[in-house]
């Protein structure tokens, strides 16, 4: 090492003017927001615009006999009233989905879910279109309906895609039943069904994770507009992954991607919501291209709760094999997985079910076997991402439950159970026995420390008090999970999406002034990226964050990228960002020897500047060399700063956290209270402390809302109950509980700077958490599982079949 | 979520607002506050072609207290309910009611009276003014008439105004002093209406039950007195068993409706949950 003097107030100085990693700087998208000067698709307002409206079907099943438009088309107003027949000649009426599979734009003879789209009024604004489309006139005859995809799979279950007709292989192999959509498996059968025989405890546990919907607060849209002379496509939508919707435009319109431009503008949430191509996109590209004017097509909230995008609706049974100590020898895991009318399910092309595969959890599970079977139901088509990474919530959700499960059976505390069974340490990276490479964890540590934080034995103590007592209005329940998350889709072996494998982008350039602009192929809904990315740039290439300008979300600016879900922007666009950085580094490093005449390998980097090794007074800082690129290269060399990463990651990244909930049970009408929520993340490297707390605190909402409130029920009928905010829970400040946060850190050994992605975590991690405190408020009473969402007419049905209500 | 085309109206007088309801009869609706009538526009479940604007006249918004009685204009506001000195001194149950009427958002725009109005057995004004016996002040052409709440709510979105008369005023006797009251509500969430809910107005002489009213909401068609739960308690003294008894004469009274807050049995069992809730507050309120 070398000896220098520093100067310790300096450098800190320099650090602060850089805001680099670990700083809690405030986010700068905020401004905007706050004061109203954000640009949502709604915003956008073209010379010409028209606006379009969809025409929804009231049946969940039927055959559509006829299709009036003509009073429609007569209204004054009104430019098109478009239907399968017109989008035919185009070959649109039809469009390829993300599971390998087709859905109707608009549909061809049949509905088979609720409010599916029809047809599609154009008019010259939308109160005239809302008028005209009162005026199409359809002719349906109802068919049979399955909403239960049990039932569905029966062998007298009506057929709800005559489409598929003979086809008895898709996408994902072969289909059993006219319902069918796939069958998924992975990991050794045989060798689990052994373990299972020769274990001395087993439990078995049926769960249902009902559909839900990301609800994000903007629903979604777009405007599309066709420019018939220069023959180009621009699209604003609200997109989380504009690259690829590009890609599928340039698919479905024959027109070259150079010609077409996506941009998403500023995303009001999307959760998941916004990662597929909808066919009111559809239908307002193909408008626009007709009618050769902008068109604008906005959902209202009904139609955005009820169309595009569920998430869950996963029927599931797992099973555990321990020993009598409750380690745990097995997992088994069923699943019935309710697509709905079209499998539109947004999973990397060869994992129908997502990663579902890291259902073996933070646990030492040797033997373990998962199958998944798709199914068709006269539902609306989905099966999104809600704040997680591909069906990852779904399978934390199953191992944190079952390992109560066994707890309880073998009257093994809930935390204790879970010490006994983690991974240790020294077997990272750990190979799971469902085929994961598990980058890093250490998850003892991180549980003792949540125990401590909250006292646990007293908490305990107290429960057990409450428990004796007969006349408590209360019944007290603690839940635990310690979960890991698999995130930062992922590696193109085995990730891609429509064949492009899920790799991302930055491209940076630094101006002559030192300043600098980085474009992504990711895009912000909330995540905080134009801060986030910055700060990495700052530490990795010693540009201040300050001076650093984040753009995202224009397909024609951006370099390629598959976008922002599964938590993948910072494992993999922020791979990218400190790759590109430092590629910038490399070259401000030569620059900086040639302006000191001294040898690339004498200089040294340091924060903001390099300096001459052993000779530290010798320096030029980032901002000279910037200037300099532009006018004082070593010859040779290319002029400018600049440089473009295309990241694919080696593996995915594995956040995890260790989760505690104390709830109170009102025996009086089922009401709930959670007393405290104490969250523990590690999300390896922390790039922005206060981001962090903020995305954890509205992960942890959303969480509360799906465990207490979120659900899309249906009627025998296929009617949708409950799209509408009166009964879809978006809980205000009044319901939130209080969170308290904290973490350890585990860096990724895999990602340049050892982050791994937070934002899912605490959606992912307190969902069973919840659960399992109501659970366990009842587990001495001998129930070992009561479904969600934990509202209080559910929870007081438990109480009465308890004989405890009132 | 946009309603049919209709014409607006504000006229600046009582006058004016009846005469358009006069010419245009049942193509008219009155527009108060828009938090109950905007929303089933917007469905398309109502769809008048005349809206009159109440927002301009004058004289039909405030408090006010004249001796034993408290006056409330029709278009008095959730916030101003709620912000009230003088209903925080003299009528406190309104201003508990009011807390837990809806949002914000929607307590800066709706009104007492569009509440009452509306007829709907799901908003929380209804019940509270049936324990209240407030009485209303309807104007119509042939003038006015005071209709005593417990003759007003005749069904679900049924009530004794006339489609020529506005609702002015609402009147409430001060209650009792050393009686106590409450209104407690069980709902979902914020924003959301009561899957049963409570107003009781109790008043006690020395450790009798002297005078009760005790009014449900959202359990039957129209907001409803538990008549059978107010003479059980009329005359005992106010113990857990006649708490408990007063819970399930009420839940007996209910004839609630399904829906997603729950099914009949629950919505019954939390009826009585408010009623004993309500009742041991309003007790630990009282100071007679
Ligand atoms: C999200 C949401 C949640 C809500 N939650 C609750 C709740 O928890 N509890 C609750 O009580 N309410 C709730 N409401 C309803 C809200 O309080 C309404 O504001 C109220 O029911 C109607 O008052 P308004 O002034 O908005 O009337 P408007 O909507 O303008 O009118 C309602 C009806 O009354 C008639 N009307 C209005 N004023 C008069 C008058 N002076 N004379 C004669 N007729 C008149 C109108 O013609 C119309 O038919 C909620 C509303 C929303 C949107």
């Amino acid at each position: 090492m070398n000896e220098i003097a520093r100067d310790p107030a300096a450098d800190l100085g320099r650090l602060e003017r850089l805001e680099g990693i670990g700083c809690a700087r405030k986010r700068r998208e905020d401004p905007r927001f706050i004061q109203g000067r954000g640009t949502y698709v709604d915003d956008i307002h073209l010379p010409g615009m028209l606006f379009g409206i969809m025409i929804r079907s009231p049946y969940a099943h039927a055959r559509i006999k006829s299709i009036d438009t003509s009073r429609a088309k007569a209204h004054p107003g009104v430019h098109a009233v478009l239907t399968a027949e017109d989008l035919k000649p185009f070959k649109l009426h039809w469009m390829p989905t993300l599971a390998g599979d087709v859905q109707a734009v608009l549909a061809d003879g049949k509905v088979s879910f609720q409010n599916q789209e029809v047809a599609f009024v154009v008019a010259e604004d939308r109160y005239i279109a809302a008028d005209a489309a009162e005026m199409v006139e359809v002719e349906y005859e109802e068919l049979p309906v399955v909403v239960d995809p049990f039932k569905a799979m029966l062998p007298d279950a009506p057929v709800i895609r005559d489409d598929l007709a003979g086809k008895d292989v898709g996408a994902h192999g072969a289909r059993r039943h006219h319902n069918h959509i796939f069958n998924w498996q992975i990991g050794d059968r045989d060798r689990t069904d052994r373990a299972f025989d020769a274990a001395a405890v087993t439990v078995s546990q049926d769960m249902l994770y009902p559909r839900v919907h990301p609800c994000p607060l903007e629903t979604c849209g777009c405007v599309a507009s066709y420019d018939a002379v220069r023959g180009d496509l621009t699209v604003w939508i609200t997109s989380q992954a504009p690259h690829v919707v590009r890609t599928v435009v340039g698919l479905l319109s024959s027109i070259p991607e150079s010609k077409i431009r996506i941009i998403s503008p500023d995303i009001g949430g999307g959760f998941g919501n916004k990662v597929g191509v909808y066919p009111g996109y559809v239908t307002a590209i193909a408008a626009s291209i007709v009618l050769g004017r902008p068109v604008k097509w906005i959902e209202s909230r009904n139609e955005n709760l009820t169309t595009t995008a569920f998430a869950r609706d996963y029927w599931m049974t797992g099973e555990l094999a321990a020993d009598t100590d409750g380690r745990i020898k097995a997992l088994r895991v069923k699943v019935l997985a309710d697509h709905g009318a079209f499998d539109a399910c947004a999973d990397p092309t060869k994992w129908p079910a997502g990663m579902f595969h890291v259902c073996t959890g933070s646990y030492d599970i040797a033997n373990a076997h998962v199958s998944v079977d798709g199914v068709y139901t006269n539902k609306f088509p989905g099966g999104v991402s809600y704040r997680c990474s591909f069906r990852v919530t779904e399978a934390v959700y199953l191992i944190e439950r079952m390992i109560d499960v066994l707890a309880q059976k073998l009257g093994i505390d809930k935390a204790e159970i879970r010490l006994r069974n983690f991974i240790p340490k020294d077997k990272f990276p750990y190979h799971s026995a469902l085929g994961l490479d598990y980058d890093s964890g250490d998850y003892t540590p991180a549980l003792q420390k949540v125990m401590k934080a909250v006292d646990y034995d007293a908490l305990r103590a107290e429960q057990a008090a409450k428990r004796a007592d007969p006349d408590c209005p209360t019944l007290m329940g603690i839940g635990i999970t310690t979960f890991t998350e698999i995130v930062g889709a992922g590696p193109s072996k085995s990730c891609d999406i429509l064949g492009i494998g899920m790799f991302d982008s930055c491209e940076i350039r630094v101006h002559p002034d030192g300043s600098a602009i980085a474009r992504m192929g990711t895009i912000s809904q909330g995540q905080g990226h134009q801060t986030t990315y910055a700060q990495i740039i700052a530490t990795e290439a010693g540009i201040p964050a300050s001076v650093i300008q984040v753009e995202e979300g224009d397909t024609s600016t951006a370099p390629y990228g598959l976008g922002t879900y599964g938590s993948r922007s910072t494992p993999v666009a922020g791979a990218a960002v400190a790759r590109a950085s430092h590629k910038i580094r490399e070259k401000a490093r030569k620059i900086a020897a040639h302006l000191l005449e001294v040898s690339p390998d004498d200089m040294e980097f340091d924060l903001d500047q390099f300096r001459v090794k052993g000779d530290p007074a010798r320096a030029k800082s980032m901002k000279e060399i910037a200037w300099a690129a532009y006018n004082n290269v070593p010859e040779g060399m290319e002029m400018g700063l600049e440089a473009v990463d295309y990241y694919d990651p080696p593996n995915f990244t594995f956040p995890f956290g260790a989760y505690l909930a104390v709830v109170d049970v009102l025996k009086a009408t089922g009401e709930i209270k959670v007393r405290r929520f104490y969250a523990l993340d590690d999300c390896g490297t922390r790039i922005n402390p206060m981001i962090i707390e903020g995305q954890i605190h509205g992960g942890l909402t959303e969480g509360f809302a799906v465990a207490f409130g979120q659900e899309l029920p249906y009627d025998e009928q296929g009617n949708v109950l409950g799209g509408t905010l009166m009964d879809y829970f978006l809980p205000t400040a009044v319901e939130t509980p209080h969170w308290e946060t904290d973490f350890t850190v585990t860096p990724s050994p895999h990602h340049p700077i050892g982050a791994k992605g937070v934002a899912e975590s605490p959606h992912v991690g307190s969902i069973p958490c919840f659960s399992n405190a109501v659970i366990d408020a009842f587990a001495h009473l001998g129930v070992t599982h009561t479904g969600m969402p934990h509202n209080a007419y559910r929870t007081w049905q438990q109480l009465l079949a308890l004989n405890i209500a009132g | 979520m946009i309603p049919r085309p209709f014409a607006y109206h504000a006229p600046d007088s009582i006058g004016a607002a009846i005469a358009l309801l006069s010419d245009f009869g049942d193509q008219a609706k009155l527009l108060a506050g828009g938090h109950s009538l905007l929303p089933m526009m917007k469905l398309r479940f109502a769809a008048p072609e005349h809206l009159i604007d109440l927002r301009r006249i004058k004289g039909i918004r405030g408090i006010d207290m004249q001796g034993d009685e408290i006056s409330i204009g029709a278009m008095t506001t959730e916030r101003e309910i709620l912000a009230s000195p003088l209903l925080a001194m003299h009528l406190p149950l309104l201003v508990e009611t009011a807390r837990q009427i809806a949002d914000p958002q929607v307590r800066y725009k709706g009104t007492i009276g569009g509440d009452i109005a509306h007829g709907d057995p799901g908003n929380d004004h209804p019940a509270v003014m049936l324990a209240l016996d407030a009485r209303f002040v309807l104007v119509g052409p042939h003038g006015e008439r005071v209709v005593p709440a417990a003759d007003f709510f005749l069904g679900t979105y049924v009530t004794a105004i006339e489609p020529d008369e506005v609702m002015t005023q609402v009147r409430i006797s001060k209650p009792a002093v050393g009686s106590g009251a409450c209104y407690a509500k069980l709902k979902r969430k914020t924003g959301d209406f009561a899957t049963a809910a409570a107003a009781v107005v109790l008043r006690m002489d020395r450790g009798i039950c002297a005078d009760i009213a005790i009014a449900l909401t959202n359990v039957a068609p129209t907001a409803m007195r538990a008549e059978a739960a107010e003479n059980a308690l009329r005359g005992r003294p106010v113990e857990d068993a006649a708490i408990a008894e007063a819970g399930d004469l009420a839940m007996a009274a209910c004839e609630p409706a399904a829906d997603l807050r729950g099914d009949e049995a629950y919505k019954r069992a939390m009826a009585g949950q408010m009623v004993r809730r309500a009742l041991r507050t309003a007790l630990s309120r009282c100071t007679g």
